[in-house]
């Protein structure tokens, strides 16, 4: 059975199998669901998520405070909600960073046959580093703050990323449609950027869904550790973190921020499977 | 057969070589002098260039590379700072409990994932498939840090039914062994579980779809055989390539189950490196685990070419 192309696939028929797609809908929903919450957290947070009040530590959820307390008797619904603001930031830098830097290094992987091997050995053996491990040297060694969380898990997710998209490249690249503008005289330059990355599309949007899941999981792992954001800006893993020793008498303070953590990565995930599933058949599980 | 294995190998070294650059360089990510991160806040001037002495620090850039990959190819990975011990004597002390971690949790992720993801493929579009599917999906999205705790927290604390962590040698009880290990290989293992059952049942899905199964299942086998003799045969190159990918997000798992559970591993020599910003140990632990990362996929690889007689002539 011959399979569509990979890459064309971003038109209207795909918009309308898309919304018909049960993982997209679920995903799409959650996520928009995260996305708000933490845009407007100004608004929807009861509390200030770091006034400490002490005669209300380790307070069980209820009425008043939905999540319970930490036991600095911080509302942790509050910090929850603060909390996915600065995982879905981190997100979104993450995805950001990568899909530029895993983008222009598949491109010129892919299309320029010079650059391909010294640059895919250079990928390969950063992917010989456990992700999460790299990223907690990096974030560690070049110290504990948003700005360089993102820079260790952009370094720790690009590599895969350029395969992929070196991957569409090379099959982009050979293309009638692409010969025919090289025979109208187009540029390499033009021709990469206009022509073949345009149609190679699909799988990168796909990874990037699957990046944004991985960056907060991957966040909350590094705050955990200790090498994420410091307190007392919340995350959701440094809210884990942070409560861990209070977690048999009050196992509240652990069980709502990991909630939230699955929450936003589920959705994330079903809305990349949903992608997949309608972009790019290939994939498909 | 032998060409291949060589030609793989050949592949393998530039990466080598660079995953050991890489390794080093970490160092040069402090800011500022690396040295002064290692000492005290009063130190002086005189034990800070003793410190950067001691690390190479005060060398040229190409001089201490040169002196780093001369050191590795005689298996010296360097003295740690604060462990007063060296690198390779400390990772290896810790290995066994690395080892019987990431070994038993492959062996639950592989035999669950594979199952279910056989069973999900058989029964498609079913409710047992379905479950399935949600349960995998499920297992991605759970960190592993949380997963641990809740299950120390449902298991250990309240129920009493395993320890918490805690290692025992394999040659001195494997009871003792499998309980304290039990949780954390779980944990570790559930992410993956889902990632293999889900790679599983796509391969196993590409298969029966294939005219040789019908003919299998036409002729009068039952299902069961044409599954298991005709179908799972085929689709084990995606699944090695899947079981080499885990392996690898097994040691970086691992890295933060041993953390949870309070496990004495590689994991846990390098988070307190990390910490402590013991760099020989940081330097030493990349490069031991990118190695056994490398080693892995190279078994992978040469598996292929055993199921799959077409990859050696590629």
């Amino acid at each position: 059975m011959p399979w569509p192309t990979r890459g064309c696939a971003l038109n209207s028929a795909a918009l309308r199998r898309l919304l018909q797609n049960r993982s997209f809908a679920i995903g799409a929903t959650l996520t928009l669901f995260i996305v708000l919450v933490a845009v407007f957290a100004n608004q929807l947070a009861p509390f200030d998520p770091t006034r400490s009040n002490f005669r209300a530590r380790l307070v069980e959820p209820g009425a008043e405070h939905w999540f319970g307390t930490d036991h600095f008797g911080r509302d942790l619904l509050s910090r929850v909600i603060h909390g996915g603001r600065i995982s879905l930031l981190i997100g979104c830098f993450v995805v950001i960073v990568t899909g530029i830097a895993g983008t222009t290094i598949g491109a010129l992987a892919g299309y320029f046959q010079r650059l391909d091997n010294p640059l895919m050995r250079l990928m390969d053996a950063l992917m010989a580093f456990p992700a999460i491990l790299l990223a907690i040297v990096i974030s560690a060694t070049l110290g504990a703050s948003i700005v360089n969380v993102v820079i260790a898990l952009s370094i720790a997710t690009s590599p895969h990323t350029a395969r992929i998209v070196r991957g569409s490249v090379l099959v982009v690249r050979e293309m009638e449609y692409i010969e025919a503008a090289r025979a109208l005289g187009a540029s390499d330059l033009r021709l990469l950027f206009g022509h073949v990355l345009i149609n190679a599309l699909a799988p990168l949007i796909v990874r990037l869904t699957y990046v944004f899941a991985t960056a907060i999981l991957a966040e909350a792992v590094l705050s955990y550790i200790g090498v994420g954001p410091p307190p007392p800006t919340p995350t959701f893993g440094n809210i884990i973190a942070g409560e861990r020793d209070f977690m048999e008498t009050a196992p509240w303070t652990m069980i709502f921020p990991g909630l939230a953590i699955v929450t936003s990565v589920l959705g994330l995930n079903l809305l990349g499977d949903g992608l997949r599933d309608v972009l790019d058949p290939r994939m498909r599980l | 057969m032998r060409r291949f294995v060589i030609r793989r190998l050949l592949i393998a070294v530039p990466v080598l070589a660079l995953v050991s650059l890489m390794s080093f360089a970490v160092i040069w990510l402090v800011p500022g002098d690396p040295a002064s991160a290692f000492a005290d806040a009063g130190a002086t001037p005189e034990q800070l260039a003793q410190i950067r002495h001691r690390l190479g620090l005060d060398e040229p850039f190409y001089l201490q590379i040169i002196a780093w990959y001369g050191r590795i190819l005689h298996g010296d990975l360097g003295q740690s700072i604060l462990l007063n011990r060296s690198v390779s004597a400390a990772i290896i002390e810790r290995l066994p409990v690395t080892l019987s971690l990431t070994a038993l949790s492959l062996i639950f992720a592989a035999v669950m994932g594979i199952i279910a993801g056989i069973l999900a493929a058989m029964r498609h579009r079913s409710w047992a498939d379905q479950s399935i599917m949600i349960v995998a999906l499920l297992g991605l999205s759970i960190p592993e840090f949380w997963l641990g705790l809740l299950l120390i927290f449902t298991f250990a604390v309240r129920l009493h039914w395993f320890r918490a962590g805690g290692f025992v040698p394999i040659t001195e009880s494997f009871s003792g062994w499998f309980l304290g290990l039990a949780l954390p290989a779980f944990t570790l293992a559930a992410v993956q579980m889902g990632f293999i059952a889900r790679m599983t049942r796509s391969a196993m899905l590409e298969v029966l779809s294939q005219d040789f199964i019908r003919t299998a299942d036409s002729k009068g086998l039952p299902w069961s055989v044409v599954v298991t003799r005709h179908g799972l045969p085929n689709a084990l190159v995606p699944i090695l390539t899947v079981l080499g990918i885990v392996t690898g997000s097994l040691l970086g798992g691992a890295v933060v189950v041993e953390q949870v559970f309070s496990l004495p591993g590689v994991g846990r020599l390098v988070i307190g490196a990390v910490l402590s910003r013991d760099f020989p140990v940081i330097q030493g632990t990349l490069l031991f685990v990118a190695v056994i990362y490398l080693l892995v996929n190279l078994t992978v690889d040469i598996l292929y070419a055993v199921a799959d007689p077409r990859v050696r002539l590629e």
